[in-house]
């Protein structure tokens, strides 16, 4: 307490902190992006390790022996898939039927707010085809699910044969403890939404979940799929579970669709788990499920996803190691006596063997927040010492601070309403963008989106004259605190839901927030403001993603990307309840809207 | 005046309707930060079932409130959302019409003591100007009706609205210096949770004050006095009681409600301190922990009094804050009536020295309440340890506030009377440390 109640040292730490409080920003803002990029040097990682004691001691020999049939099963899925013209329910019936599970088939439909241009759809009608595999001698209150898509096209087959082999074969094993359900969505998340909408309560509480991609009879590595809808992660365990069974098979796992490297002491060790780390870090920030399981977390189902990977290795794996993996990772889920809880939930992993916690990451951001504080505090001194000049400073603040709350206010309210304009207006204005201008959907929903926050730009930046006169010395001040406690407050909660995309917001927010001033050159810094906007890190996000994967594209390709990314953004927020949209429209960009005003205020 | 008052009503009670047709309001309804067990409206609604089938309505553990608002709102539940805005509305009139005249009742002293020449010369920055007084009412209205957290209790039907009317009615009463009311009121706001039961320490004092009755303890008009409060004070609360018995036809209500209170069975997370703690305790602590959680909150009562015994409304403010930090299901509408009042301090401002940091750490609070609690019950990913850590430093910015006011008021008021600028004996400038 010595510190809050001991005016002296309270007035020293004070003026020390307004006195450097330009070079303490910058040393914090530094030292936030060394930290966070140090958390990819194996030497501050941890290793993985197994919490939960159900899944860790127990030995399990994996014997799946059908790799060929479930081939050929998935062949003639294939077959039978491409006869019906999509997905082939009577028959996925038929053969669950035939393989002993209690068969359910659901059908639903959907309509998208516009049509998806990625993937050619608008109004859904799709069949859910799921088996159960009750256990033997257990109460029906606690399932597992395995997972396959049908997609169009010649993708995934694989997948569904090895579903069905497996069903089979654990059909004819006595150890299940928990029902097993083999499901089979169409429409992948859509129909996974409907599926998880509807099913929740029939099999049991769900434990785990896997979701299964194979697209080829031989493949060379499995690829793990963590993220999921905005940026939930399931508990690491899960992916333990999966690394430790690659192990032990010996089959080539990769995170990211990256090989863990031995050489972190190498300088293209390090960018390899930075590379590595980076594409979690993205792909978390967008907020979007990225496989099949996304939505599972949703409803406290820990989940992921296994790709099969094809390159051109020479290490080859067949369909029956894959069985294997798969029949191993299931028993030990079977061992499980309560929800996988034991291990970390926020987590990132510079490689599928080590992983940074929470406790590791956080500093990063909290370097960055710190420094809104200071700039907060630094307003607040500011404020609180009366203007020089002045004699009696009571009566003056008086004065001044009635129109300060109205110059304070309409800057607030417009620039939200600017926000709520850009979340409502591109889904209702899409008809009339259609009649007016030559545009496809999509292309009508993303160009009015951009319109919109355009127009947020030259919109606001002089309202408060309208309302009091002449915005003052003291107006903008207290503006900026406002606006930076903001940002604060707005920050820290969306890094702890979803660290990634706190941690790029603020690495390029807090910089706009920390150096805006009325008198800072209009022109270069009204230019470095927009670069920094949200749309902006968005553009630089898309090459900057394309870059880690390694496959580098032009600006014209870019640029459709990003008109792409938007429109998946908005459908994914209409689809599944992703929260990224209504976020940025909503609050951070009306947040960012208000250092936009403060560098206009005359 | 009238006028801006009449605005703000009409703008609050706007807002207010313009929520209770929105989709939010469901949502906020369901907030363990905005109802507790006891005040919400569910349980209300569940209540006044049992009551229409002709049970018992404490039947079945769910409904914790008096029998007085049940039969309250057996009359008037299609009004519901009426009754809770003019709850709101009254609280706010009190306020306004009770700070008024509070100030007044300020500016009057100070002249007096001014004539009479009793502030050091030093201290003319000190003293308070009518300009600066006039809009403080309302600004204690506004603070009140334009808080989030009333407009969040309110839009969930918090039956806390209600106890906030109660409440400001009795503050009203005693600085108009109504004894009757203001017993009646008190005895009232007792029976609606106990806890205001510590607020008849300042309306003694500030009801003998008023009738120039010395607070002497060997003085028989000072004990004539308490005895006539106390008086009126049991008397009505006997009268409920009874009314309550003779409405229900049984004591059920007694345990049901008091000992819901007091004993704390319901550990829902709210933004309080009891709930962490007694879901983490051995049962064999718990009478014992108890007792402390519950004397605790009525303990401040007697050294805040002899320290304050001059002040009375300054140890009203003290109380509720204390009451609406430690009771045992504290929601956001008891917050907000203790935050009204700062705007009667706000000439306490020079002499804050944490107010920066613990507004930040308010705001900061109140925003991460939900984020947490959806981590922790939405996503599961995060647990129960996130959400107290919360509790507890919105506990700890709160009792910083209080304390901060306290020390500001202490120390103007030691400035009052050896002068603005101390110097030590040797004639260097001293400063004022709180040890």
């Amino acid at each position: 307490m010595g510190l809050l109640s001991d005016p002296n040292r309270r007035r020293a730490l004070i003026s020390l902190l307004t006195r450097l409080n330009a070079p303490i920003c910058v040393v914090c803002y530094m030292a936030g992006v060394v930290w966070f990029m140090g958390l990819a040097f194996e030497p501050f990682t941890l290793r993985t390790y197994m919490s939960e004691n159900a899944m860790g001691s127990t030995m399990v020999e994996e014997r799946f022996p059908s790799g060929e049939r479930a081939l050929a099963t998935g062949r003639e899925f294939a077959a039978h898939k491409k006869k019906v013209g999509g997905m082939p329910v009577d028959w996925l019936v038929k053969t669950m039927q035939a393989r002993g599970l209690e068969v359910f088939t659901q059908t639903f439909s959907r309509t998208l707010p516009f049509p998806d241009e990625n993937k050619e759809r608008y109004m859904v009608k799709g069949t859910n085809v799921y088996g159960i595999l009750r256990a033997p001698r257990a109460p029906r209150t606690e399932a597992l699910v395995l997972s396959a898509p049908c997609t169009q096209g010649d993708h995934n087959n694989q997948a569904v044969g090895l579903l069905l082999g497996l069903a089979q074969y654990f059909r004819n094993q006595i150890y299940w403890a928990k029902d097993i359900i083999f499901l089979i969505n169409e429409h992948d998340l859509i129909g996974m939404q409907a599926w998880l909408e509807v099913n929740m309560g029939r099999g049991g509480s769900i434990q785990a979940a896997l979701s299964l991609e194979l697209s080829s009879d031989v493949i060379t590595s499995m690829d793990l799929v963590l993220e999921g809808l905005n940026g939930q992660l399931p508990n690491l365990d899960l992916a333990n579970l999966f690394y430790a069974f690659c192990q032990k098979i010996g089959v080539l796992c990769t995170i990211q669709g990256k090989l863990q490297r031995n050489d972190w002491d190498s300088v293209s060790g390090y960018s390899h788990s930075v590379q590595t780390m980076m594409l979690m870090v993205m792909k978390q920030a967008s907020g979007r499920p990225w496989g099949d399981h996304g939505l599972f977390l949703r409803y406290h189902i820990e989940a992921a996803t296994i790709k099969g990977i094809n390159s051109f290795r020479q290490y080859k794996t067949d369909t029956n190691t894959i069985g294997r993996l798969l029949e191993g990772m299931y028993r030990k889920l079977n061992n499980l006596l309560e929800r996988l809880h034991q291990s970390y939930f926020f987590y990132l992993m510079p490689s599928l063997s080590h992983f940074v916690s929470i406790g590791y990451y956080m500093p990063a951001f909290g370097l960055l927040a710190v420094i809104l504080l200071l700039r907060a505090l630094d307003l607040w001194v500011q404020l609180a010492s009366p203007p020089p000049g002045t004699e009696d400073g009571v009566v003056d603040t008086e004065q001044m601070w009635s129109p300060d709350v109205l110059s304070v206010l309409t800057p607030l309210v417009i620039s939200h309403l600017t926000g709520v304009a850009l979340y409502y207006l591109p889904i209702h204005f899409q008809k009339m963008a259609l009649e007016h201008f030559p545009v496809s959907d999509t292309e009508a929903v993303v160009l009015t989106a951009i319109a919109v926050y355009t127009a947020g730009l030259a919109l606001p930046h002089n309202t408060h004259r309208f309302v009091s006169g002449e915005g003052t010395e003291h107006g903008w001040r207290v503006l900026k605190l406002v606006a930076v406690l903001y940002l604060a407050v707005l920050l820290g909660c969306t890094a702890l839901i979803n660290f990634s995309l706190g941690f790029i917001l603020a690495l390029t927010l807090v910089p706009v927030a920390a150096f805006v001033t009325p008198h800072v050159p209009k022109v270069p810094s009204a230019f470095v403001l927009v670069i920094l906007s949200p749309a902006c890190t968005l553009l630089f996000s898309v090459f900057f993603f394309q870059e880690l994967q390694e496959v580098p594209i032009s600006f014209q390709d870019g640029w459709v990307l990003y008109l792409s990314v938007i429109s998946q953004g908005i459908l994914d927020h209409s689809l599944y309840g992703s929260l990224v949209y209504p976020l940025i429209a909503l609050l951070v960009y009306p947040c960012w809207l208000l250092f936009w005003n403060i560098l206009f205020w005359e | 005046m009238a006028a801006p008052l009449t605005l703000l009503l009409i703008l609050a009670v706007t807002i207010r309707a313009a929520l209770y047709r929105s989709s939010l309001a469901d949502l906020i309804a369901e907030r363990v930060e905005v109802v507790s067990p006891l005040t919400a409206w569910k349980r209300v609604v569940e209540g006044l079932a049992l009551l229409d089938l002709g049970v018992s309505p404490y039947a079945g553990d769910v409904f914790h409130e008096t029998p007085l608002i049940i039969y309250l709102f057996h009359f008037l539940v299609d009004y519901a959302e009426i009754t809770f805005m003019l709850a709101d509305v009254i609280t706010a009139v009190a306020l306004y019409l009770a700070v008024k005249d509070y100030n007044k009742q300020v500016f009057r002293k100070q002249k007096y003591a001014l004539e009479a020449e009793r502030y050091p010369l030093d201290c003319l920055e000190l003293i308070r100007s009518p300009k600066e007084m006039y809009y403080i009412p309302l600004k204690v209205a506004m603070f009140y009706l334009l808080n989030p957290f009333t407009i969040l209790s309110c839009v969930a039907k918090s039956t806390c609205g209600l106890n906030n009317a109660v409440i400001a009615l009795f503050i009203l009463t005693t600085i108009k210096g109504n004894v009757l009311l203001s017993a009646i009121f008190l005895s009232l706001a007792t029976y609606q949770s106990i806890y205001p039961l510590t607020l008849c320490a300042p309306a003694l004092l500030y009801l003998t004050q008023r009738q120039y009755i010395p607070v002497n303890f060997r003085r028989f008009s000072f004990w004539w006095f308490v005895a006539q409060y106390a008086f009126m004070y049991l008397g009505s609360l006997f009268v409920m009681i009874c009314l309550s018995f003779f409405l229900l036809g049984s004591w059920d209500y007694l345990p049901s409600v008091y000992g819901f209170i007091l004993s704390v069975p319901d550990l829902t997370p709210n933004i309080g301190l009891f709930w962490y703690f007694f879901a983490e305790m051995f049962e064999h602590f718990r009478l014992f922990f108890l007792c402390v959680f519950q004397i605790n909150i009525f303990f401040y009562t007697i050294p805040l009094s002899i320290k304050l015994k001059e002040h009375p409304v300054f140890l009203i403010f003290m109380q509720l804050a204390v009451i609406s930090i430690f009771k045992s299901y504290p929601t956001v509408g008891d917050i907000a009536l203790y935050l009204a009042f700062l705007p009667v301090w706000s000439h306490l401002h020079r002499f804050l020295r944490n107010i920066f940091l613990v507004s930040c750490v308010l705001l900061a609070c109140s925003a991460l309440f939900p984020v947490l609690w959806h981590l922790w019950i939405y996503a599961g990913s995060a647990n129960s340890n996130f959400y107290y850590a919360i509790t507890l430093l919105f506990n700890v910015a709160q009792i910083l506030l209080v304390s901060d006011y306290f020390y500001a008021f202490l120390r103007r008021e030691h400035h009052l009377s050896y002068g603005l600028y101390l110097k030590r004996k040797d004639g260097s400038e001293a400063t004022l440390v709180l040890k």
